[in-house]
């Protein structure tokens, strides 16, 4: 097991940069997820890791080896590819013993190694059978089982739940998280989906356009999105935003959009432009009768235990989330005002969340 | 009313007019072949009976003349000799004639055996690493040399005989396995790139990815996870390469003559008395044909899968 650094890496192709100069440290024994919209370079850079991509600048460091330019098979890393690439010609056991017969091990201990990740995993009553006849889960756990015989520097894996059905996906979710527990492996997880990202990981890293915008802890990356694109990426809905058409000053309390004043948190930081952004989570607005911005309801989500209400203002489209005891009917005029003071502004220069007492 | 039946399944009629229509084309394709095969089983008067015999008398003198060559003797001669030891020398002996030796058909057949699967596994072998190569990297003016590969099947082969001729001459590849096998391969190389290059694509690059992380090299990846799942593909690409060389007629008579003759310049020439000994020639062309159709059958199975491969996305 060990510690993975990432260093200037960078990758294009062609003309296409796929990632951007990134750092990054990946702690030993550390559940680290990479994620991101598609395209965002979060699997380019996990390929980078793998040995399966050569970056085009930048080292890698497993341990404290540089690894950057050697071949995959000569890294001592496993991957879980997120069509598992099971060797469809070979049944269960095969697939997992193929990694231990190149490394030379003896018959017996193959067989040991085999049938002690099997067990681990509760795939040893398939141990004969054909990939064909798997089922998504039960491929799910060979394709981490082949990954798992070989007690591998570090486990990497690239969506390895995005082909199960939902239901199987939250499952797995657990067991996975379960496993790392176990076995306590350093690994790289990559995904789009936040609700994975945020139950597994002890720490995240948000990737946007080939840049690795904020690695932190979950509730960091919830709570003090350092981008506004973190802030818009995580949650569900994301965070709201109102463009404030004045430059923000250092101790500055409250800020005026459409000529209502907002208190904000005292700011320690001031702004580099005159037009910046309010950003707040819609759990921390409120309908209210008489004060805040107006506008009228536009649609109304129940989610059981909560409802989303969306309510169109002169600012645009404003997602609130309520109790559900709130009532709200299509097209009412209602009045929409923050409930608490966990407010981010954004520099809308850099889209950097300036530092406030809320956000430091 | 059958209503049970799904609107995309072909009715039963029109299930049974295919299945109709099937037996009729194999009927037609198949007289010319069980003529051939009966006239292998006839003796030489009847082969040329008129009107034909298709009710007849089964003899081997067919293969018996096939795999001999005999000399007429005169009746005393032939009374002077001790009696025949065995079924054939006694049916030649009826025919007045005696065994020589063996023919030279045995040598000629085992020629086609030795270029025909010789060039087939040189051009299924090295048409997968082409076709794995085009498939997975970045190849420099890919697509140009892919048609450049293709466009050695647009004419016929036949017309390069000539500088083939002597090109062959000079190298001393003339009448030789060798020089067969290479000229086989080239002709083939185009088809089974092309062919394989569609199966390989198939292929998801994630299986020979998943390979290397454990740890094996890519020529290893290849070998033990790619051509297993390209097997289908091998197995169609190697019957069509068969079929050609197998059965290739006009470089044999060209380019080999002694040494490396194959079966199908040769069985035309068996001459018996009086002209074309027909029954040897029909017992040549069925055992001809066995091969090719063993080498089918086994690999039937894939084949059938091979040719549909790919025409669906799955």
């Amino acid at each position: 097991m060990s510690q993975i650094k990432i260093v200037n890496l960078q990758k294009s192709f062609g003309d296409f940069t796929a990632v951007k100069n990134s750092n990054l440290t990946i702690n030993d024994k550390e559940f680290f997820v990479l994620l991101g919209p598609s395209g965002c370079g979060k699997t380019t850079t996990l390929r980078m890791i793998a040995g399966l991509e050569l970056p085009t600048s930048g080292e890698i460091y497993l341990g404290d080896e540089e690894v950057g330019m050697l071949r995959a098979s000569e890294r001592d890393i496993a991957f879980v590819f997120q069509l598992f690439a099971l060797y469809p010609h070979m049944n269960v056991r095969n697939n997992l013993s193929f990694p231990l017969k190149m490394q030379g091990y003896k018959k017996s201990d193959i067989k040991n190694r085999v049938e002690e990740a099997a067990k681990l995993l509760r795939i040893d009553h398939i141990l004969n059978s054909n990939i064909s006849s798997l089922s998504g889960g039960d491929r799910q756990r060979v394709a981490l089982g082949r990954a798992l015989v070989r007690r591998p520097k570090a486990f990497l894996m690239d969506e390895p739940l995005g082909t199960l059905d939902a239901e199987f996906r939250e499952l797995m979710c657990l067991e996975l998280k379960k496993l790392h527990l176990d076995i306590g492996a350093t690994t790289v997880y990559v995904t789009h989906d936040q609700l994975e990202a945020m139950s597994l990981a002890d720490r995240i890293a948000v990737m946007d356009g080939g840049e690795i915008l904020q690695a932190d802890e979950p509730n960091i990356i919830y709570n003090k999105p350092k981008t506004k694109f973190v802030a818009s990426f995580i949650g569900s809905p994301g965070m709201n935003f109102f463009e404030v058409d004045e430059g923000i000053s250092k101790d500055q309390s409250f800020v005026n959009i459409e000529g209502t004043k907002f208190n904000i948190p005292k700011q320690l930081e001031e702004s580099k432009g005159s037009k910046n952004f309010f950003g707040i989570r819609p759990e921390n607005l409120t309908l209210s009768n008489n004060e805040g911005l107006k506008g009228s309801v536009f649609g109304v989500e129940y989610l059981g235990s909560r409802k989303i209400i969306t309510i169109k203002t002169s600012l645009g489209e404003i997602k609130v989330k309520t109790d559900i005891s709130v009532n709200a009917k299509l097209n009412e005029n209602v009045q929409v005002k923050p409930l608490n003071n966990n407010i981010i502004i954004f520099d809308g220069e850099t889209d950097k969340s300036l530092n406030s007492e809320f956000i430091k | 009313m059958d209503t049970s039946r799904s609107y995309l399944e072909p009715s039963s009629f029109s299930k049974k007019m295919a299945a109709a229509i099937i037996i009729v084309y194999a009927v037609i394709t198949l007289i010319p072949i069980s003529w051939m095969v009966m006239t292998s089983f006839k003796n030489v008067d009847s082969a040329i009976s008129y009107p034909p015999e298709v009710l007849f008398e089964p003899s081997l003198e067919g293969y018996v003349n096939l795999f001999t060559n005999r000399s007429r003797q005169s009746q005393e001669y032939l009374d002077s000799l001790p009696p025949p030891d065995n079924w054939y020398e006694e049916l030649v002996r009826s025919r007045e004639m005696v065994i020589t030796g063996p023919s030279k058909f045995l040598g000629r057949y085992s020629n086609s055996m030795i270029i025909g699967f010789g060039s087939t596994f040189a051009s299924v072998f090295l048409g997968a690493l082409a076709a794995y190569a085009f498939s997975r990297f970045r190849v420099p003016l890919k697509d140009d040399l892919l048609f450049f590969i293709l466009s050695t099947r647009m004419f016929p082969p036949i017309a390069v005989a000539v500088p083939i001729f002597i090109m062959y001459r000079k190298l001393g590849l003339g009448d030789t396995h060798l020089g067969m096998i290479i000229l086989y391969t080239v002709v083939n190389l185009s088809l089974a790139v092309w062919l394989l290059k569609g199966f390989m694509d198939e292929i998801p690059k994630e299986y020979e990815e998943a390979a290397m992380i454990d740890g094996y090299s890519r020529l290893q990846a290849f070998f033990k996870v790619v051509l297993p799942q390209a097997m289908t593909g091998i197995a169609a690409t190697a019957i069509f390469c068969m079929i050609f060389s197998w059965n290739e007629y006009a470089f044999a008579v060209l380019l080999t003559q002694f040494n490396a003759q194959t079966a199908p310049p040769f069985i035309p020439t068996i001459i018996g008395e009086g002209g074309l000994d027909w029954p040897a020639i029909g017992a040549g062309t069925t055992l001809f044909l066995l091969p090719v159709m063993i080498f089918t059958i086994i690999l039937r199975k894939h084949l059938l899968r091979g040719i549909t491969f790919g025409a669906v996305r799955k």
